[in-house]
This record gives C-alpha cells, structure tokens and sequence, in this order.
C-alpha cells in the first residue's frame, strides 16, 4: 500500500500543471457551445499536441502517441479537476468507436475516421438499442439486406444521442436473418446524410431530447463500412460497450458532486439556520460521504489492477450500479436540503446552482437505466462476479 | 502508488484464515457461546501463538511494528470466523501507548498483560453508569466492556475523555445478543491509574475501524454462506440461484460490500500514513460498514429462507456479531455527527 506517487511522476505533474496554466486563457468557455465550435475544436488540438487529450492514440492516426500509463493519465485528470479547465472532448466516436477501429477496423476506416474524430472535425452517435432490443441488445431487427456492393437498411433505432450533430453513424443491423441471434449482426459505419434517414428528437424527463429515434427506409450503404467482418458485429459492439460501462460511475465526479453538495449545505440557510446545523440533514450528508469516500477508495483499487493487468473482479462489476445510484442520491439530498425551492427549475431568480440539482436528479436516473440497467448489472454481479446461474431459458414454443 | 495487499499481508490474512477454518467451525463457536471454557482456552492458546499481541507493537517494545492495515487484516478474519478473541482490546491499546514508552508494551507482547477495552465514555456514556478519574484513581461502572473477563489490565476512558492502564477490577458479564464475545460490566473502586493519556480522536477511531473490520469479515462470511446455500437449495425444479429474486439479493449484498473493504483498506492506511483525513476516513468507515452490515445480515438470512431463521444452521450467531458490532463505540448516528465535529461542521 502505497499512495504517493514517485518522482518522475511527480514531475510529470508538474508538466501538466505548467502546460494547463500557460494556455488556460484559451480555454473555452460555456458559451462556446456547440459540438463543432472553433474554439473548442482549437482547445482540443492544443490538449492533444501537448499529450493531454488523444494521449495513446498513435500520431499516424493523430494522436499524441505515448505509452499507455494508467498513473499519468490519472495526475493529468486530476490536474484537470484541480484547475477546473475545460477537459479533452468526451464523445461517443473519441470513447468508444476510435479504440473498437484500432483494434478492429481496415487501414482505410482508421486513416479516414480517427484524426477527424479525436479533433472534434467529425461527429459519430450510436446505432445500437432498438425500440423492441433495449437489455436484449441482440434481439435488434433493423435489417441490412445485401445488394451488389451495398446493403439496403430498413428499421429504427432509439437512444441515439447526438444523432442531429452527428456526421457518421456506428449501427448494429441484422446482415442473417436466419443465423442465431448473436451470430447474424453486422456493425457498419456510414454517413448520417445517406437518403432515407429521418432523426426525430426524443424529449425525456428533463424537458430536454438528450436523445434520438433515428428511422431508416431503404437507405443504401457501402459494405466497405462494415467493421471487422459481416456476422461478427456482436463481438465487435462487446469491445465497444466495456468502454461504455467503464466510462459510467466514475468516483471521482462523484466526488466533485459531493463537494458541491456539501458546500451548498454549509451555505444554504433557512429560516436563518444554516442547514449544516440541522441533524438530520448532516446524518444524511455524512452517510453519503461515507459512500463517497468507498467509491474512491475502490476506485484506486481498480486502479492498481488495471496496472497490473489483473481482472479487478468484482471490485469493477460493482461501479456501474453502485456509482449512478450513488450520483442519484447526492442530487436527491441536494434538492430536500433546498426545500420548496428545491423545485424551482430552469429558469429564475431564486433557482441555486442554475438548476442542475433537479436535471441532474432526472439525467441520473436515465444513467442508471441507460448503458444496461441496474438489475442487468445485478444479473452480471451475481453470475460473473459470484458465479450463480444464469436463467434458464424458456423451452421454445 | 499501489492501493493493494502485499504479499506479506494476504500471507498473514491467508494463514489466520487458514487456522480459524480448522481451530473454530461453527461446532466450537456454539461450544464457546455457551460457555465452555475449555474450547474458549483452546482457541484463545492457538490465536495467542500468532504472535497477534505484539502485531501492532513496535519492534522498539518487543512487538511485530505492523499497522492498523495489518490489524484490519486480522479483525477481518476474526470476524470471518465469528471467533472470540482480546485482539481488538490489545490493539487498540497498543495504539493508545504507542507514544508513552517502554513501562507496558512489552508485558503486553509478552502476553503477561491480558487486555481489556472500556471506552464507553468515549462513545455513548448513559444514565447509571460512568466513570471519573481522581487524582489518578478511577471510580464508577463502565458498561459493554470488551475482553474485561480474565484480563489482567484494562484500557478505561474516563468522563473527561482521558484514557488510562489499571488493573482489571471486580466485573461481572453482561448477557447479550453476541454469544461469541464475552461483554462485562466494570467496577472501578479507587483503581490507581498506571498510565494517563490525554484525550486524543486516535484511541477511538482505531477501535471503530476494527469494529468495522470485524464486520467487513462476518458480513463476507454470511455473502458466502448465502451464494452457498442459493446455488445448491432447489425449489420449483431448480436451483434457487436461479432466479432473479434471489439472485439480486445476492448481487446487492456484494454490492454493498466490495466497496467497503477498499474503505478499511484506504482508512487504515490514511491513520497509518498520518494523512489528516485518517479519522474522519475511520469514523465514517464504522457507520458505513454498520449500514452495509446490518443490509447484509438480514438479506443473507432471508436468501436462506426459513433455514435462515433456526438455531440449527447458525447463520444467527453472523447476524448476532454484526448487530453488535453496529453498536459497540457508538451508533452509525453517533459515527456520523462524530465525523461532523472532526471537519469542523458542528457549530460552535
């Protein structure tokens, strides 16, 4: 057991927190909005060229290129956290299509996708979940029917978010019919601006379509944007949703959260009592940090078994469930401490911390049903992590 | 940085683990809990040959010089095994006289000073008892105190909050819901104080956090027990494993669980690093674990149906250990408001 880090990490350090103060001037801020805005877009290729973004990306692919080291690329995002500067560009295409065609795709994907993608030039979402294919992920139907060089693909997909900004899409369609469920999925890479693509928004809780429903009637598309090969998109997409759940529960926004949450309750004062002095509000406060704090804890054990290369067993299977449930209940505490204002939303003179309170209590939820839900979670804790049975499949009728 | 066991500590865990599993199955957990002293003595023998009084010792005084992780490591699986033991007494004590020389460390790794704990006045000190110290003599009861029978000394907190070495006084047990520990209620009478401390958090949280590791290990012991049971236990054709109802209870449990094992670890190693953060870390650690405890001993019991709820499986005696561990040292609310007044959130 050993926290500190070793001197040539330690300098490391110091690098990144020479390069963040130097440029921080050019940062972008909230109103630099929009996927493609030129100030971000420039904010991302200065946090690239400096190692801080795309950092184990291969430079042919326009990346920065360096080693994998877990250690170096926590210190740079604890700098970030530290600072409060605007991090690298987190997207669908950067977190999870750029790894799936490193290690899967043709050179031709790699060389035209990767180095649009990571600059923020090139906007991907996710053609996955279906509305009859939501944990059953392999039950979709969205048909890719062969024809020459092309497939002719027909049927809908839902929770595509980014699906109005985006340029390209990574979908999962049926190529064989009459193969196994598993065994008859392609994933296949094409343009958002083929005919025969309708997006319709989908509005959910938070007065906001988050997402997508994205319909396809007779779109025709190059077999050249299949990924690995045609049939194996189900081992494909399974690269790729690791990345999804690794990505969900991560302790050290938690934790941020939780500092918010307690300076607004060491702030926040109602009928002249600062709520930190009511007891039953601080027993709540104090039982969450306690849950932070483990988090975090686990989190840096996680951690070292990346290091090592070891599986971090169940250590790992727990962060989806227990993380998004965790962020859930921070913002629900948050909302009680503010009482009646606590409803206030969106807009208002009386609204505290711009409302995020409330979007982030509903968002939270949706995260806790999105990226496999809690009781899928549950399934993968109990049968890989404690080795139970799985269900037994219904005889067919 | 490396968060993980060393070698030496997963040894050290995995061969205590190894002698508990032979020296204390549940046969001798039920002999002890109802009073044979003869297998109490044998087990106590055996543990003593561990070398466990001087673990956290410094070599200086004769001792091991092993850290609160080491002592977390070993509560952990004392508490696997449900097993009856004065290590939590002698390190916490330890740890209280590790700045005050050589006067009684060594009679303590040595085994001549047996341990007993009485901090109640640290945590929840209620009406009919207390004890105040006098120009260095004790006086009154302290209630629910740990290891108090056939120890030669005691480690007593007084009204002040100071701590102080005397002799073991006059004591007579206390019946409880844990039938693996023996609790006492003390009578000091003029005791002279051989040793004064001053009022410090450390004494505390580091008995909390070993109550917390207590629990870490029974409530693992009752998740194993559980996933047992529910691959093996058939109902409606199959295994009750099986089905998602229990299957869940199973996976919430490791759930709550995991986490926290990684919370001792971290608390453990922030007291013994000194890092500022080490007591709010331990207090916090008790109340969590008493949470995840408390959730884990009930749900275990229930995966085990009706079994779950006889004398006969003893999976109660788990159930027992945890609910007592969960008020020894104070209630989670009583961790909580503590770990409050050590940020400095309780107005003044």
């Amino acid at each position: 057991m050993d926290l500190s880090f070793s001197p040539e990490y330690e300098a490391f350090r110091k690098e990144v927190a020479d390069t963040l103060a130097a440029n921080a001037h050019l940062a972008p801020t909230p109103e630099d909005r929009g996927m493609k805005n030129a100030k971000r877009q420039a904010w991302q290729k200065l946090l690239i060229e400096n190692g801080l973004a795309a950092r184990t990306i291969p430079t042919e692919y326009g990346g920065y290129g360096a080693e994998p080291d877990i250690l170096k690329s926590r210190i740079i995002a604890e700098e970030f956290a530290r600072t409060g500067l605007p991090r690298a560009m987190s997207n669908q295409g950067i977190s999870m299509l750029v790894p799936t065609l490193l290690e899967l795709g043709t050179p031709e994907q790699k060389a035209a996708y990767i180095r649009p993608t990571l600059h923020g030039e090139m906007i991907w979402c996710q053609g996955y979940s279906e509305p009859g294919a939501g944990s059953d992920l392999a039950a979709l139907r969205t048909a890719a029917v062969s024809d020459g060089d092309d497939y002719v693909i027909n049927g809908s997909k839902i929770w595509t978010s980014t699906a109005k900004q985006a340029d390209m899409i990574f979908c999962l369609v049926r190529t064989d019919p009459s193969a196994k469920k598993h065994e008859g999925i392609s994933y296949i890479l094409f343009s958002m601006d083929t005919p025969g693509i309708e997006v319709r928004p989908l509005v959910d809780m938070t007065g906001t379509a988050n997402f997508n429903e994205v319909f396809f009637t007779d779109v025709r598309v190059p077999k050249s944007g299949i990924v690995f090969a045609e049939n194996k998109g189900w081992q494909v997409a399974n690269a790729t949703l690791t990345h999804e759940r690794g990505m969900l529960g991560d302790p050290n926004a938690t934790k941020a959260r939780l500092v918010e949450l307690v300076e607004l309750i060491k702030t926040e004062r109602v009928n002249g009592e600062r709520l930190i002095d009511n007891p039953i509000l601080r027993d709540r406060l104090l039982k969450l940090q306690g849950e932070v704090y483990a988090m975090q804890a686990n989190g840096l054990r996680i951690t070292t078994h990346n290091l090592k290369k070891e599986s971090a067993g169940l250590a790992g299977l727990v962060v989806k469930l227990m993380g998004c449930d965790l962020n859930h209940e921070i913002a629900r505490l948050a909302i009680d401490a503010l009482g009646e204002l606590g409803i206030m939303y969106e807009t208002g003179e009386h609204l505290r911390a711009d409302g995020s309170w409330q979007s982030r209590y509903m968002y939270d939820l949706g995260l806790i049903i999105g990226g496999g839900t809690a009781q899928i979670q549950k399934n993968i804790i109990a049968e890989r992590g404690l080795g139970l049975p799985r269900e037994p499949k219904l005889a067919k009728a | 940085m490396e968060f993980a066991l060393s070698e030496d500590q997963r040894m050290l865990q995995d061969s205590l683990s190894g002698f508990l599993k032979d020296a204390a199955p549940l046969d001798t957990i039920r002999k002890i809990a109802t009073g044979d002293k003869v297998a109490a003595d044998a087990l106590v023998t055996g543990l003593d040959d561990f070398g466990l009084s001087g673990l956290h010792v410094a070599e200086d005084h004769g001792g091991l010089g092993l850290g609160l992780l080491d002592a977390c490591l070993v509560q952990e699986a004392l508490g696997y095994a449900i097993a009856p033991s004065r290590f939590m007494a002698t390190t916490v004590t330890a740890h209280a006289l590790r700045h005050a020389g050589d006067a009684h460390l060594p009679a303590i790794v040595a085994g001549e000073m047996r341990m007993g704990l009485a901090l109640t006045e640290l945590s929840s000190r209620r009406d009919g008892a207390g004890v105040t110290a006098e120009k260095g003599r004790l006086s009154g009861t302290s209630l629910l105190a740990l290891s108090a029978e056939e120890s030669t000394h005691m480690l007593v907190a007084d009204a002040a909050a100071g701590l102080h070495i005397v002799e073991t006084p006059d004591n007579v047990s206390m019946q409880t819901i844990d039938r693996t520990r023996v609790f006492s209620e003390v009578r000091f009478a003029g005791e002279e104080s051989e040793v004064s401390l001053k009022p410090d958090d450390e004494a505390l949280a580091v008995a909390r956090l070993l109550a917390a590791a207590d629990t870490l290990g029974a409530a693992q012991a009752m998740i194993d027990k559980a996933v047992a049971y529910a691959a093996e236990r058939q109902q409606f054709g199959r295994v009750i494993g099986s089905f998602q109802a229990v299957k869940h209870m199973c996976a919430e449990m490791a759930a709550r669980l995991e986490p926290s094992r990684a919370l001792i670890w971290h608390a453990a190693h922030a007291l013994d690093t000194g890092e500022p953060e080490g007591l709010v870390m331990a207090t916090l650690a008790k109340s969590h674990l008493a949470e995840a405890g408390t959730f884990i001993a009930r749900t275990s019991t229930e995966v085990h149906g009706g079994m779950g709820f006889t004398d006969l499986v003893g999976l109660h005696y788990w159930f027992k250990r945890i609910g007592a561990n969960r008020q020894l040292f104070g209630s989670p609310e009583q961790c909580r408001m503590d770990a409050a007044r050590l940020q400095g959130w309780l107005a003044a």
